[in-house]
């Protein structure tokens, strides 16, 4: 066909019209290779809340095993009254000593972190890059801090938490350990993985 | 001429009037010119290439009794190990290649970088290189998984979480990743088909495609004349010698035999490499609520997780975690833009300036000393070494416009020097 006889605006329409389709086309057909990514029924399943029995919990350790909501470790600690009232001592140290960030539910927003202030409830895994952080509640000094008073060490990348979850400054992890949404079903029975739903 | 080569010669054209065997086979073999003063260096393009092969073959057959999924996976790797016939030496075979994969790349980059063969016309060939080593190290990542070690879970949870660093959508990006709350056998399924599928397509593809840019202009040469500039009479470089069977006999075959010997002596005799080839955490069932000890990555990528735990502190309001994960993929990409940083007049390293040789030489020493720290324990002094090597490391790259076109180059003669 000759040149002169090309009717351009004609073209110029097919082409939009081909490209727009087109696009509409791909995004479409891209739906379920990138929905198929997210977590499915069987993963959301997986993932209800679950319960914990608390009642062999001993002032100043960790309840172990170590139970799990979604896979992830649940750090369930009860801290004795000396710790609670040197907790708030050291907050020139931490990032985030308010707990401004939203890591934790509203409930939890608190000077110790948690619904009653001698049990702290946790999700274990560091803010950095989700190792899971180690326990070190004593008083000495530690290799990667001479002035230890005690809270949660990442061996991964070094970040430091206090014995409320609250991260140390000049770290590497960003913000406070992550309080899990729970409540007490009794005084021996903790639910972690929903709010109380009679408060909210 | 016999009647049997006179069939052959009558077969070869009826083939070649259909596909052109004999042209292809000329232009990349017999007729390839390469420089005749290519050395050590330039054997590491065809022993990556081999451990190519012996991934893909032994990836292959190890599909045929792994088991991807969370309760099956560790156990069919001890099957693998034990009840396999020869199940041993595949699986060795594969966890060797992935790190002899990393080390001829490493050396083969190390040359670029030395005798400037990222220079045009070669820019292409640089970032396909590039691109190739970025899928390479998402292979070695994908795949490091597949065993269910308590190693494997805890570097995929490491690394995965780094998706979290991106601001806002962080979160939602790594549950998307991982299609689960935490690591879990979802993961670890998916993961298995990209490690056996798609990255082996694309690698596959960016290798075809670094070949045919690398025929297309010929190879570079630790002097960096360019040789297609002297020709003969008939058009030939004369400073270049046909790649086969020069090269391919004389030297890449040498080279791989050698090769095979060492590859030989680590899969049989250290096949864990000291714990550095498959760490010891590995050989303990996946664990999502311990965590080991130390969390340190394969040798091949220490370096670059030096660099991800080396930033500490927040800056420009956004914290450490985020740029962390900009210092690591900074780290990967930027060696990618080489060919607009080196300003120099001169390709090699044997002409260029002491700026370039001194900083070349800091540039080695700080990556092995961030691939050394990357096995350690974070220490605040450790961190701190950190820091300044991960400086160094860029300084190398961001002040190469710099030093590149103020320092005093030696004059690079016309014909390649005869020793």
């Amino acid at each position: 066909m000759e040149e002169k006889n090309l009717d351009g605006g004609r073209r110029k329409f097919l082409l939009g019209a081909t490209a727009v389709v087109g696009t509409a086309g791909v995004a479409g057909l891209a739906t379920p290779f990138v929905g198929s990514w997210q977590p499915g029924a069987k993963a959301l399943a997986a993932g209800a809340p679950v319960k914990i029995d608390i009642s062999k919990l001993v002032e100043g350790e960790m309840l172990g095993p170590i139970p799990a909501w979604r896979d992830k470790p649940i750090f369930v600690i009860k801290r004795s009254p000396d710790l609670l009232e040197r907790l708030n001592s050291r907050n020139d140290r931490l990032a985030d000593p308010n707990s401004e960030r939203i890591q934790q539910p509203e409930y939890a927003k608190n000077g110790t972190r948690s619904i009653k202030p001698e049990i702290l409830v946790l999700v274990g895994l560091c803010t950095h890059l989700s190792c899971a952080p180690k326990f070190r509640p004593k008083i000495q000094p530690e290799q990667f801090d001479q002035d230890w008073i005690g809270g949660f060490f990442c061996p991964c990348h070094g970040s430091k938490f206090d014995m409320a979850g609250r991260v140390y400054a000049g770290v590497p992890a960003p913000s406070n350990l992550e309080v899990p949404p729970h409540y007490y079903e009794d005084e021996s029975v903790l639910v972690i993985g929903e709010d109380d739903k009679e408060k909210v | 001429m016999s009647g049997l080569q006179h069939s052959v010669k009558n077969i070869m054209n009826w083939i070649d009037a259909r596909l052109p065997v004999t042209e292809t086979y000329e232009k990349h073999m017999s007729k390839y010119y390469a420089p005749k003063n290519t050395n050590f260096w330039y054997l590491m393009g065809v022993l990556a290439t081999v451990v190519l092969v012996n991934q893909l073959l032994t990836g292959i057959w190890l599909t045929m009794s792994y088991i991807p999924t969370a309760e099956g996976a560790f156990g069919s790797i001890e099957y693998i190990m034990r009840d396999v016939n020869f199940g041993w030496m595949l699986r060795y075979m594969h966890s060797t290649g992935a790190s002899a994969f990393f080390l001829v790349v490493y050396l083969h980059m190390f040359r670029g970088l030395m005798y400037g063969s990222y220079q045009k016309p070669r820019e292409l060939i640089w970032i396909l290189g590039m691109l190739i080593f970025v899928a390479l190290m998402a292979e070695g990542f994908l795949g490091y998984l597949l065993p269910w070690g308590n190693m494997s879970f805890w570097a995929g949870q490491v690394i995965v979480s780094l998706a979290g660093a991106v601001p806002i959508i962080g979160d939602s990006l790594a549950t998307w990743v991982r299609g689960d709350f935490n690591i879990s056998g979802i993961t670890l399924n998916r993961f298995f088909a990209l490690h056996v599928v798609l990255v082996p397509m694309l690698l596959i593809g960016l290798v075809f495609l670094h070949i045919v840019a690398l025929h297309e202009v010929g190879s570079n040469n630790p002097d960096g004349i360019d040789i297609k500039k002297n020709l003969d009479d008939k058009g030939k470089p004369l400073d270049g010698i046909p790649f086969h069977p020069y090269l391919t006999l004389g030297h890449d075959l040498p080279a791989i035999v050698a090769f095979c010997f060492l590859f030989a002596v680590v899969m049989f005799y250290f096949p864990d490499g000291g714990g550095y080839l498959i760490e010891a955490p590995n050989y303990e069932r996946a664990n999502p609520l311990k965590t080991p000890d130390l969390i340190a990555p394969v040798w091949y990528y220490t370096p670059f997780y030096s660099m991800l735990r080396a930033a500490t502190f927040p800056f420009l309001g956004l914290d450490a975690k985020f740029w962390g994960l900009v210092v690591m993929g900074g780290a990967i990409v930027l060696p990618a833009v080489l060919p607009w940083l080196d300003r120099s007049k001169v390709k090699s390293i044997r002409y260029k300036g002491m700026a370039s040789k001194s900083f070349l030489a800091i540039f080695v020493v700080a990556f092995f000393v961030l691939g050394y720290l990357g096995v350690q324990h974070p220490t605040p002094l450790k961190t701190f070494l950190a820091q300044i090597c991960t400086a160094i490391y860029f300084a190398y790259f961001l002040l190469m416009p710099w030093y590149t076109s103020v320092e005093l180059t030696k004059p690079v003669p016309e014909r390649i020097p005869i020793k």
